[in-house]
């Protein structure tokens, strides 16, 4: 079987000029049997003439068959314009892959020499295979495809898988019509435009100013249990580049965290992504109100200790995703006990604090730490402005330590993914209106609430239970009673059920590392209440479906 | 302020506590001098002046009257009927209309001679994650990129920081105007691989910074034979595109391909920003324009880290598509820019100072080796402390930028008031004449 079998109908334009390299195993092989012909021809008798020479050419052939085996991931196709959409890589057949093998070979289209395309580092590589493995982002990627909307495409699919907030959008929105363009004024006379304090650079951890306003709302979302120094802050593009520039500061590569699940699936991506960190799941259970729990995580440690695997801290979400719960002040100090005892971080990412439509109040681990007397420097915050308000676009993310050595560091990084300056301008005008902010964070939780009612109303009429929430943009829904085996390929069949016949986008428990098959998150804040009814008559088709 | 107390027993990870960031060069040394005792003409005219900061500062007020005379984008909605398109939320593609007017003003730079697929724009928060990200995708811990010097000192950081990539330098020297040579790129690469190092691309910067000059077709057309020989990437930094003085002296590596039907196209990748041409380096916008497939989709991914903020896409995005604006401005900025040039050149000309013949960019390449007391270095080092500390002037030596010729300066004259520039210009002046006459 030749390398290049499968012949292309259209060649590619871009054939390399140079010559390829020989690539052949005669080439090395004949430089060495040339010379034995010497053995065999006479001076080394009858057993070693014919016998040395015929082991001898065997090894050899074992030597060059594993030499000539592919190392590096195959070609990547011509540069034609995409036409689809942008996040689907463009080869029509098999993806690359760090590990090439010659059947990748006949596969990939073209009759070019593999060497004539560079390839990407095995890093990129694995971030470039479709994610198979991740139906959070199989499913994100089919509803981009085919969206639902109410006029335009009816029977498109409905989103419940991005937890975005788009409940109280409207308060934003007129907020800066009457505001934006006056926020962006720097001018010594009313009325006039002066950019130059937008256009300079800015220190890539943010402005002073930014930083006051975010620390100050972080405060007033806190109900000022709790007051931040800005200067114990670095702002970041987002809060995906906060936990991923924390990562890299805590630990090497190689070393892990403990984290409790059914976790967030991004994390997989984020974290361990580019800086090579394990996360290690500590699973909780159901008949445990998935609470965290501390001789779980005694074990996981003991265990990844034994794997020799180096824990570097145990990293949370608080409240929790995907099941929305607020986290008790005694977990937290349990938690703070733990890290201590064993010398390690604690992460906590507290990115839905201000978004709780429960009863509890939010502790954050900030005000744990104040009263409970305990060393500060292992414990980091990430935070930002994409759930507690809706501006997941403007890129507003946040870490917080009392770790000088890890705030110069992540500020010096921070240069990587900065916020931009008119948005640094434009929402330290939003977060100084203190009293927009009080009013948005309250009528936003009315609407969360009235919505998470109704929708979990919604789910019970389908059989559905669903954990107590109480914060965050989604409800944990057991649909265990649904799926034919109680097995991750039965969760895994349920969910490819409910995004092809009911065209409903949820992400499976299995995608955030729960043990338990059958749960599901479930976001409602991107719908109206007139678009209920709709879903669960989608659902029905599952649920009241041939199984 | 925290209090300053680190306790050593809970450890940090080996990018945390380690000097890759490279800030301790005199390259930003003059930076914090400058931070300490700034200039200004009133209340500090004795400071230091900074000459060190590759920032435009020449054309701003052309941004200004665009955005006084058109309000509305900075209202960030467009209402139509009773629906309100807004910019709060987006994906890791971006806004398909900024990208669009990316592509478009990209075009404009070079003159129309190249067509730009906005689909193949990947969006970063500035050039230094566009150079990090490729830097990520292309190599893997422990390759190799090589760089043309003297190049721009922050890529120490930003191409091996967190990447753990090593940089290997290709050594050009004035005997023919530092410009690349094969041998050069020969030499270089085989010093990689004497050292076991796998080199996965070529990065250079176009026109260059520190050098102030654009890249001649002959060796653009040299190094896209040698990248392609050995089957490496390519990166073109092309983020000065714009600070050409004059636009048909610009080559974008984007025409080459174009000429010759993309053959090899899917090595080569180019990188753009706003914070030179447009003088917007606060907005954090930054590009990467990939003929390779794979490239685009793991970048776009990667994006994620370092995503445009949505509403400077939208305020933009009006901006950059309206091509009787982008016209005007590149027109202007490029005249302005070129006027300054000159008039430094001969200013410094006046006092007995030379620089590089440059065409591009924000700064000119200064010429001080007859001043060096020695020439190393050690020399070259002492010459820069004596202009910071005497002449209140910071400016960035050779060293920094890994100049294998000692005696090199990098001088910006864009960052500032044309009156601030006649005072640094008179202290060079001083310093001159106080030399001739001892």
């Amino acid at each position: 079987m030749t390398r290049f079998s499968r012949a292309s109908s259209n060649p590619s334009p871009e054939t390399n000029p140079a010559p390829p390299r020989l690539k052949s195993d005669e080439g090395p092989a004949m430089r060495i049997i040339v010379p034995l012909q010497g053995v065999v021809q006479g001076r080394g008798g009858l057993v070693l003439g014919s016998l040395l020479p015929c082991a001898l050419f065997y090894f050899l052939q074992l030597y060059l068959k594993s030499r000539n085996r592919p190392s590096q991931s195959p070609p990547s196709s011509p540069p034609t314009t995409l036409s689809t959409p942008d996040d689907h890589h463009a080869s029509p057949s098999s993806p690359p892959s760090a590990s090439g093998s010659t059947i990748h070979r006949t596969l990939s289209r073209g009759l070019l020499s593999p060497r004539s395309h560079p390839n990407v580092s095995s890093r990129a590589a694995a971030v470039a295979r479709p994610d198979e493995d991740s139906l959070y982002y199989v499913g994100y990627k089919k509803c981009l495809r085919d969206p639902f909307h109410r006029v335009d495409n009816p029977e498109g699919i409905i989103q419940l898988g991005l937890a975005e907030n788009r409940l109280s959008q409207d308060l934003i929105l007129d907020w800066l019509e009457k505001n934006a363009y006056g926020a962006l004024l720097g001018g010594d006379r009313p009325g006039e435009l002066n950019i130059m304090g937008l256009t300079t650079y800015l220190p890539f951890d943010g402005s002073d100013n930014f930083k006051n306003a975010v620390a100050g709302f972080m405060g007033q979302v806190l109900q000022e249990s709790v007051s931040f120094d800005p200067s114990q802050i670095v702002l970041t593009s987002g809060a995906t580049p906060a936990m991923e520039i924390l990562s890299f500061c805590l630990a090497d590569p190689g070393n892990a965290f403990l984290v409790p699940s059914p976790y967030y699936p991004g994390w997989d991506r984020d974290i361990k992504w580019r800086t090579g960190v394990e996360l290690v799941p500590v699973p909780c259970r159901s008949t445990d109100n998935f609470n965290i729990s501390i001789p779980a995580l005694e074990r996981a440690y003991t265990q990844a200790k034994k794997r020799g695997l180096k824990i570097r801290a145990v990293l949370i979400a608080n409240p929790t995703n995907p099941t929305g719960h607020v986290l008790s002040r005694d977990t937290l100090i349990d938690l703070l006990d733990f890290v201590t005892e064993k010398n390690i971080h604690l992460i906590s990412d507290e990115v839905f604090a201000g978004s709780i439509h429960g009863e509890s109040k939010f502790v954050s681990v900030a005000e744990v730490l104040e009263s409970e007397g305990i060393d500060k420097t292992r414990v980091h915050i990430v935070y930002g402005l994409s759930k507690d308000l809706p501006l997941p676009g403007f890129r507003v993310g946040v870490i917080h330590s009392y770790n000088e050595t890890v705030i110069a560091a992540s500020a010096k990084l921070a240069r990587f993914s900065s916020v931009s300056a008119p948005t640094q301008q434009l929402l330290t005008a939003m977060l100084s209106d203190k009293q927009f902010i009080s009013n948005y964070l309250g009528a936003n939780r009315q609407r969360m609430r009235r919505m998470f009612l109704l929708f979990v109303d919604a789910l019970k009429q389908l059989g559905i239970e669903c954990a107590n929430s109480e914060a965050g943009f989604y409800c944990w829904a057991d649909m265990s009673r649904y799926i034919t085996s109680y097995s991750e390929k039965g969760e895994k069949k349920l969910w490819e059920k409910l995004l092809t016949v009911a065209k409903v986008n949820v992400t499976p428990g299995l995608s955030c590392h729960c043990i338990e098959p059958g749960w599901f998150r479930c976001c409602f804040t991107t719908l109206t209440e007139e678009d209920i009814p709709l879903v669960v008559e989608r659902m029905k088709r599952v649920t009241q479906g041939p199984k | 302020m925290v209090a300053k107390v680190y306790k050593p027993c809970i450890p940090l990870s080996a990018i945390a506590t380690s000097s890759t960031h490279g800030e301790d060069s005199p390259y930003f040394a003059g930076w914090r001098a400058y931070d300490e005792d700034p200039y200004d003409a009133t209340t500090n005219p004795s400071g230091v002046i900074q000459m060190g900061l590759a920032e435009n500062q020449v054309s701003f007020d052309l941004l200004e009257k665009y955005l006084e005379e058109h309000q509305e984008v900075s209202k960030l909605v467009n209402g139509i009927g009773g629906f309100r398109e807004n910019a709060l939320f987006q994906d890791y593609h971006g806004l398909n209309s900024f990208r669009k007017a990316m592509a478009s003003f990209m075009e404009e730079i070079r003159g129309g001679k190249v067509k730009f697929d906005s689909n193949r724009i990947v969006l970063t928060a500035g050039a230094t994650a566009a150079n990090e990200l490729l830097s990520f995708i292309i190599a893997n811990p422990g390759d190799a990129l090589l760089v043309p010097t003297p190049y721009y000192p922050g890529f120490d950081r930003d191409l091996r920081w967190r990447t753990g990539v090593n940089i290997i330098p290709v050594n050009c020297n004035s005997s023919n105007k530092f410009q690349i040579t094969k041998q050069a790129l020969e030499e270089a690469y085989a010093k990689a691989k004497k050292a076991d190092l796998q080199v996965k691309g070529l990065l250079m910067t176009n026109p260059s910074n520190p050098l102030g000059t654009a890249m001649t077709r002959p060796v653009l057309e040299e190094i896209l034979n040698f990248i392609s020989s050995k089957n490496m990437h390519l990166i073109s930094d092309e983020i000065y595109s714009g600070s050409v003085f004059s636009s048909e002296e610009f080559i974008s590596i984007a025409e080459i391909l174009e000429e010759s039907g993309y053959a090899d196209a899917q090595r080569v990748h180019i990188v753009y920003s706003l914070s030179k041409d447009l003088g917007l380096p606060g907005f954090r916008v930054g590009a990467i324009y990939s003929y390779n497939d794979a490239v685009v989709t793991t970048a776009r991914r990667m994006s994620s880290f370092t995503l445009v903020s949505s509403q400077t896409q939208k305020m933009l995005s009006p901006m950059l598509s309206d091509v009787n604006f982008t016209k005007n401005y590149i027109k202007t900025n490029r005249e302005r820019l070129k006027r300054r040039y000159d008039y430094v050149v001969e200013k410094l000309r006046e006092c007995g100072i030379e620089c590089l013949h440059g065409n591009a960019g924000l700064f000119c390449w200064m010429n001080l080796k007859p001043l060096l007391e020695e020439a190393t270095t050690d020399g070259e080092l002492k010459l820069w402390e004596t202009i910071l500390k005497d002449l209140k002037l910071d400016i960035s030596p050779g060293s920094s930028c890994h100049c294998t010729e000692p005696g090199w300066f990098r001088v910006c004259f864009a960052n500032m008031s044309i009156e601030t520039l006649d005072v640094a210009l008179s202290r060079f002046t001083s310093f001159m004449e106080k030399r001739r006459k001892t």
